[in-house]
């Protein structure tokens, strides 16, 4: 290959020259910010562009409006970002899993660090829902038993993080002790079923969510979690996000 | 601790640190070499710069400005490697719509000397990251993946070499655990193998066999995990390894004001940075090689 042909040259060269001893005296380190005081290359801007129209093309038709920027920071246990995905897995996902099983689901759980850019204010388009989900994972729904959702429940108190979730309520003390959880306002019943949405990332294992495995079904709904989003954007007008009450801790 | 006064100090400015006894007459008789090492890491598909209203990273980033900037750097210094630490792929509708090839594409405009490979760089499979290899005309470097049972066997090496104005530099690629993190079914066969024991091979055969001058390490492991000590990281890796001068870090998108200065196995300064992600920022790491006979006084100060 070409590369054993230069390492071997390079060998000859350095045995032919006997190599000079050199000694590393400094080493000067730092960052430098990519900004608008930048002029770009041209050569890469014309480059570019033609497959920049492309995409703009098919993603800066606005489909609603955002009244405000929000971030997965917004809040410690759940954020209106993260509570508007989850929802609207719920809402959209929901009649398509009905209509082919006849059960609802009863729970979303999604993934904070999945929640990949802000929402900000003004126009939202297909290109906001790329932003916020870059990734092509889809939505799969799994049926656990409560324990498993219990488990599910021990993993969130743990994780201490705004994980985006819907059907769920969460109730912490101070000292992030449970003091009560809820699916769909009743209790968890250890040998009932519950059908959890989530995307096939986290079914796999991904940020080890391992009790989403312990279900005993699995269905595929073949709809991209971005485009649940891009869907929930053309069926409302406007944005308006709040954090709740479904999952927090008391002073 | 001593160490963690050295820390500290690093840390309270612009530090200069003298070992082994700096001597400023021996700038007399001698020639100087610089490298400069450039570096991006989890850039993540951000070909266009960031709008006016995208929070804090607005007006920030983008490849066509990032090529200017490269160009200056390499007209003041053409002996120049730009090298990336994985996470290529992923983040805006281009790798949606494109798969990863304008990424190369453009890496490959801008002259990138090596890339390691990240996890989100399997995210349309090992297949889909093989299909893009023919637009990359730079190298993909990982010790610790084995692609043997893989489409991309002897497509990525572990290391390379380059030698720039007689300085001989080696640089050895490491990626992370893709268990839990990657579906199987995207990475297949890709054997992971601990990363720590494998860059301590690479630093060997490195310094000692192909008498590097200068060892670099690309990593996309993390710069370091508070809550699992255990798990490899960059600073781990720093700390448990010898004759490394450099790791470019990749993964945790760990935005550093400076590089870190960590002590190594032999209690030298290893030199670990990243920048953060999404191509906001170029890391820009400038050695100073003097080329002289008497080696007693010499030391290496860092200015960070």
């Amino acid at each position: 290959m070409n590369n054993n042909y230069f390492i071997s040259i390079v060998t000859l060269v350095l045995l032919m020259s006997c190599k000079q001893e050199v000694h590393l005296t400094r080493i000067e380190g730092k960052r430098i910010e990519i900004n608008d005081s930048l002029s770009g290359n041209q050569d890469i801007e014309n480059f570019i562009k033609p497959y920049r129209d492309y995409v703009n093309k098919g993603l800066d038709s606005v489909l609603a409006y955002s009244i405000a920027t929000y971030t997965k920071n917004d809040g410690e246990l759940n954020t209106g970002l993260g509570n508007f995905m989850a929802d609207a897995v719920m809402e959209m996902a929901n009649p398509i899993f009905k209509a082919r099983t006849g059960n609802s689901i009863d729970i979303v759980m999604l993934n904070h660090g999945g929640i990949r850019s802000i929402l900000p204010k003004g126009n939202v388009t297909s290109r906001t829902a790329y932003n916020i989900m870059p990734f092509e994972n889809s939505v799969v729904v799994t049926g656990l038993k409560g324990t498993s959702v219990k488990a599910m429940v021990s993993y969130l108190q743990k994780a201490k993080r705004a994980h985006p979730i819907s059907g769920l309520s969460i109730k912490l003390n101070s000292d992030f002790k449970l003091l009560e959880t809820k699916v769909g306002n009743k209790p968890i019943d250890d040998n009932k079923t519950y059908y959890v949405a989530t995307n096939d990332y986290l079914y796999n294992g991904g940020d080890n969510m391992n009790f989403l495995k312990q279900g005993d079904s699995l269905y595929k709904l073949d709809y991209k979690v971005r485009n649940v989003f891009i869907d929930y954007f053309k069926k409302v007008d406007t944005l308006n996000l709040s954090a709740d009450d479904r999952f927090i801790k008391t002073n | 601790m001593k160490r963690r006064d050295f820390i500290q100090q690093t840390v309270a400015s612009s530090a200069l640190i003298g070992l082994g006894g700096l001597t400023l007459s021996s700038f007399s008789s001698t020639t100087q070499k610089k490298i400069t090492i450039l570096h991006t890491n989890d850039v993540h598909s951000h070909i266009d710069p960031f709008g006016p209203d995208d929070g804090r990273n607005a007006n920030k980033g983008g490849v066509a400005r990032r090529a200017s900037l490269i160009e200056n750097i390499r007209k003041e210094n053409p002996n120049t490697l730009l090298l990336d630490a994985g996470d290529i792929f992923q983040g805006t509708p281009y790798f949606n719509y494109y798969g990863g090839e304008l990424e190369f594409k453009l890496m490959s405009m801008l002259k990138y000397d090596a890339a390691t490979i990240g996890n989100h760089d399997f995210d349309n499979g090992i297949d889909g990251l093989y299909a893009q290899f023919p637009h990359a005309k730079f190298d993909f470097i990982s010790a610790n993946y084995d692609f043997s049972n893989t489409v991309l066997d002897t497509h990525v090496k572990p290391y390379k070499t380059f030698v720039k104005d007689g300085i001989k530099i080696g640089v050895f690629g490491l990626g992370i655990e893709l268990d839990g993190l990657v579906i199987k079914e995207l990475y297949k066969e890709t054997v992971y193998y601990n990363p720590t024991e494998i860059a301590q091979d690479m630093s060997r055969i490195l310094k000692e066999e192909e008498q590097c001058d200068l060892v670099i390490c690309l990593s996309h492991l993390g710069y370091n995990y508070r809550n699992e000590a255990e798990k490899p990281s960059d600073l781990t890796l720093a700390r448990a390894t010898k004759n490394i001068d450099l790791i470019i870090g990749g993964h945790t998108h760990t935005f550093l004001r400076k590089p870190t200065i960590v002590k190594n196995s032999d209690e030298k300064n290893v030199l670990v940075n990243q920048v953060g992600s999404y191509g906001l920022y170029l890391g820009k790491i400038d050695f100073y090689f003097d080329s002289e006979k008497n080696k007693s006084a010499k030391g290496t100060t860092i200015i960070v």
